[in-house]
């Protein structure tokens, strides 16, 4: 697996190979041919990052500019999936799903249900997350929790190009909708990945790192970072289990559960506000069903509960780091109770 | 001039894209006599962490690397001497051979992973080819294997061959849909490599199935086959694990796929996070789980092998040795017993079905 691609390369590739193999797949959002509408390639922009490129000019009409109107083209996209295409969705920034809640929580989320398990939504919703770009307050967040609080959603959150590729893969593949979370530092991001077309399984966590003392458990982007910290405090003597869950919805709860029950502490990292997010609910679970393997509080890492700021110094504040969460994990190692 | 009599314990290359591995712990003290095989010291890549063991028997004079030293391929770990070499005479030679030592270059961006590809039949095959001798030696994985399971042997054995490794169809990165997922077809496949690669005659290596593939080229083409050894070979007895065949095809997460890849070795500790997520990222590519389908139906069905090739051997006429590992949980040691006086056999005792990797110095030093 020698071949080296970029994360956003891994993701043009697997919506390529997709929509090669099957043709009800047609992929839809804002700027996602891009340019002045001509059929040319060279104009077509493929996205406001590129990331849909050279697309149009293989798959035509299968890929479709729509307006600025959230509402209306996911709507779309939720009532072709209902109606037997399998459409990709490209909701520009997560921080606009505010305005198509209606769509996604209260029908693509329950067509299955209400419906008597007759009615399938295999509708995929890309969308970009995350601080780090000085995008400010309303083109920086990290909204995966509200999806991963309604049941009837699948929540995705590669932290790699080999998983960005075959997760997607998957979400196109499952035939139900799927909040597809990719983080916009991660686009440049390099990685192994398989020419070949593969699917990686929800709910599967990805030990990323194996260790005895700490239990790091880290999403989307702040995979890297906690990587970082392990490699840090691996010289200092605390060897640590990096954790990527990859989805949040379903959670491979026995993964992270395991994995404690072996090392007795945790700190969870996520980039998401502290309240109510994956911190919180992967503490919650920890405390709950592993507590008498706990030697030690459990730790989280997360921004403080404000807006991004738009500030670059004070961005870089806001977002957690590997020196935040190493000095947490030395917290929870030099615990003395 | 130094000594002859000193040899030096390098940094092992354990598969292509090691470039350093770091001394986890010494298993033999300065002064200890060791035999071939012998628990020498624990290394860990980023790949794998084992223990290597003694290439050649000597008394370990001076351990030259500590533990927690991270070291390129090549560089000096240790020494081995007899007693009668001096201690002057060891210090010399370390001197010597740090002064001249120099590391290899780390790859270059770009430079590819070592591995090659050929059209081969109906096939694209992807390969590795390392050493330059006049003999040649191709070695056969097994079931669900590729070719980056020599990595303990390939480098060895190309120190007087040309040694090549090779995925076998359905397997590795080498093509997924098959034309015919008989023994026959795949021992036909290996012949089209030879003749992609213009080899007109050489060694097979096959393990497990890989075995029963090198033994039917032998007797399906045998002015391409100079010599045969099988280990843990299939093809030469009935009983084969079924569970292991079927689980490992179905197998779709770590939690599934490790008891089964335990049964592979006597020491489960060889059965880490990146060999997992090497199985599993194989498994996962479309038309993998049809190949291997196919591929075990070919040589067994469940209950048993349907190839038995036993008794092909009587009418071969060229060298032909059998290797086991006394705990194979796979495919028994027993299918070793009863073969022809001409068949050299070793069974290596405590060792598991990929003895090749856990007992490596012992099947490198048979296979020399």
């Amino acid at each position: 697996m020698a071949r080296k691609i970029t994360y956003q390369q891994a993701i043009n590739e697997a919506i390529d190979q997709e929509m090669a193999r099957d043709e009800n797949i047609v992929l839809m959002g804002e700027d996602v041919v891009g340019g002045s509408g001509s059929d040319g390639e060279m104009d077509a922009w493929g996205g406001v990052l590129g990331v849909t490129k050279g697309l149009y000019g293989k798959y035509g009409d299968r890929i479709m500019d729509t307006p600025i109107s959230e509402s209306g083209f996911v709507g779309a996209a939720v009532g072709a999936a209902a109606s037997g295409l399998r459409p990709i969705c490209e909701l520009m920034f997560i921080d606009f799903m505010g305005v198509c809640f209606d769509q996604i929580f209260n029908q693509a989320a329950k067509f299955r249900y209400m419906f008597g398990g007759k009615a399938e939504t295999p509708v995929v919703i890309r969308t970009m997350y995350g601080a780090g770009f000085r995008a400010a307050a309303q083109h920086s967040q990290c909204l995966y929790p509200l999806f991963t609080h309604i049941p009837g959603l699948k929540v995705v959150l590669p932290s790699s190009p080999y998983d960005v590729k075959g997760l997607l893969i998957q979400a196109i593949r499952d035939n139900d909708p799927v909040i597809f979370c990719e983080h916009k530092v991660l686009y440049t991001l390099e990685g192994d990945v398989p020419e070949e077309s593969y699917t990686i399984p929800f709910g599967e966590a990805n030990i990323v790192r194996e260790g005895d003392d700490v239990t790091i458990v880290a999403f989307g982007r702040m995979v890297q970072q906690a990587m970082k910290a392990a490699a840090t405090l691996a010289k200092e003597g605390i060897s640590c289990e990096v954790i990527d869950p990859r989805t949040t919805s379903p959670l491979d709860e026995d993964s992270i559960l395991e994995s404690v029950e072996n090392t007795g502490r945790l700190v969870v990292v996520d980039e998401a506000s502290p309240r109510c997010g994956m911190a919180a609910d992967i503490s919650a679970l920890v405390a709950r069903k592993g507590f008498s393997s706990l030697k030690a509080p459990i730790e989280v890492v997360t921004p403080p509960h404000t807006p991004v700021p738009f500030n670059g110094k004070l961005e870089d504040l806001y977002v957690p780091n590997p020196d935040k969460i190493a000095a947490a994990v030395r917290a929870t190692a030099g615990y003395k109770a | 001039m130094s000594n002859p009599l000193i040899v030096p314990i390098t940094m092992p290359k354990w598969g292509l894209s090691m470039q350093e591995g770091k001394v986890v712990e010494w298993l033999a003290e300065e002064g200890a006599q060791l035999k071939l095989g012998d628990q020498v010291l624990d290394i860990e890549t980023e790949k794998i962490a084992n223990t290597f063991e003694a290439l050649d028997a000597g008394v370990l004079r001076r351990i030259v690397a500590q533990p927690d030293e991270v070291l390129p391929i090549g560089a000096l770990l240790g020494v081995l001497a007899p007693v009668e070499v001096s201690d002057a005479e060891v210090d010399e030679f370390i001197t010597e051979f740090q002064k001249n030592y120099v590391p290899p270059a780390p790859a270059e961006e770009g430079a590819g992973d070592g591995y090659q590809f050929v059209e081969a039949g109906d096939y694209k095959l992807r390969y590795s080819k390392l050493g330059e001798g006049e003999r040649v030696v191709i070695l056969l994985h097994g079931f669900g294997g590729d070719a980056a399971g020599w990595l303990f042997n390939q480098a060895p054995l190309a120190a007087n061959a040309t040694v090549y490794a090779l995925d076998l169809p359905g397997h590795g990165q080498s093509s997924k849909t098959l034309q015919d997922s008989s023994v026959q077809h795949l021992a036909a496949t290996v012949v089209a490599f030879m003749d992609a690669l213009e080899i007109a005659k050489a060694e097979l290596v096959g393990h497990s199935l890989g075995g029963a593939i090198a033994l039917q080229a032998a007797v399906d083409h045998p002015n391409r086959v100079s010599a045969l050894a099988l280990i843990g070979s299939a093809g030469l007895g009935a009983e084969i694990n079924a569970g292991y065949i079927n689980g490992f095809i179905a197998a779709e997460s770590r939690k599934e796929i490790k008891p089964l890849l335990e049964q592979l070795v006597a020491n489960a500790d060889l059965i880490n996070r990146t060999l997992i997520n090497d199985i599993l990222q194989f498994k996962r590519i479309d038309g993998v789980t049809e190949a291997l389908t196919a591929i075990a139906k070919g040589f067994q069905d469940g209950a048993g092998q349907t190839v038995n090739l036993r008794a092909h051997l009587d009418g071969l006429d060229i060298p032909i040795k059998v290797i086991w590992g006394s705990k194979d949980a796979i495919i028994p040691a027993s299918h070793a017993s009863g073969l022809p006086a001409k068949v050299s056999v070793t069974v290596l005792d405590g060792f598991g079905h990929l003895v090749q990797l856990e007992a490596a110095a012992e099947v490198n030093k048979l296979l020399a």
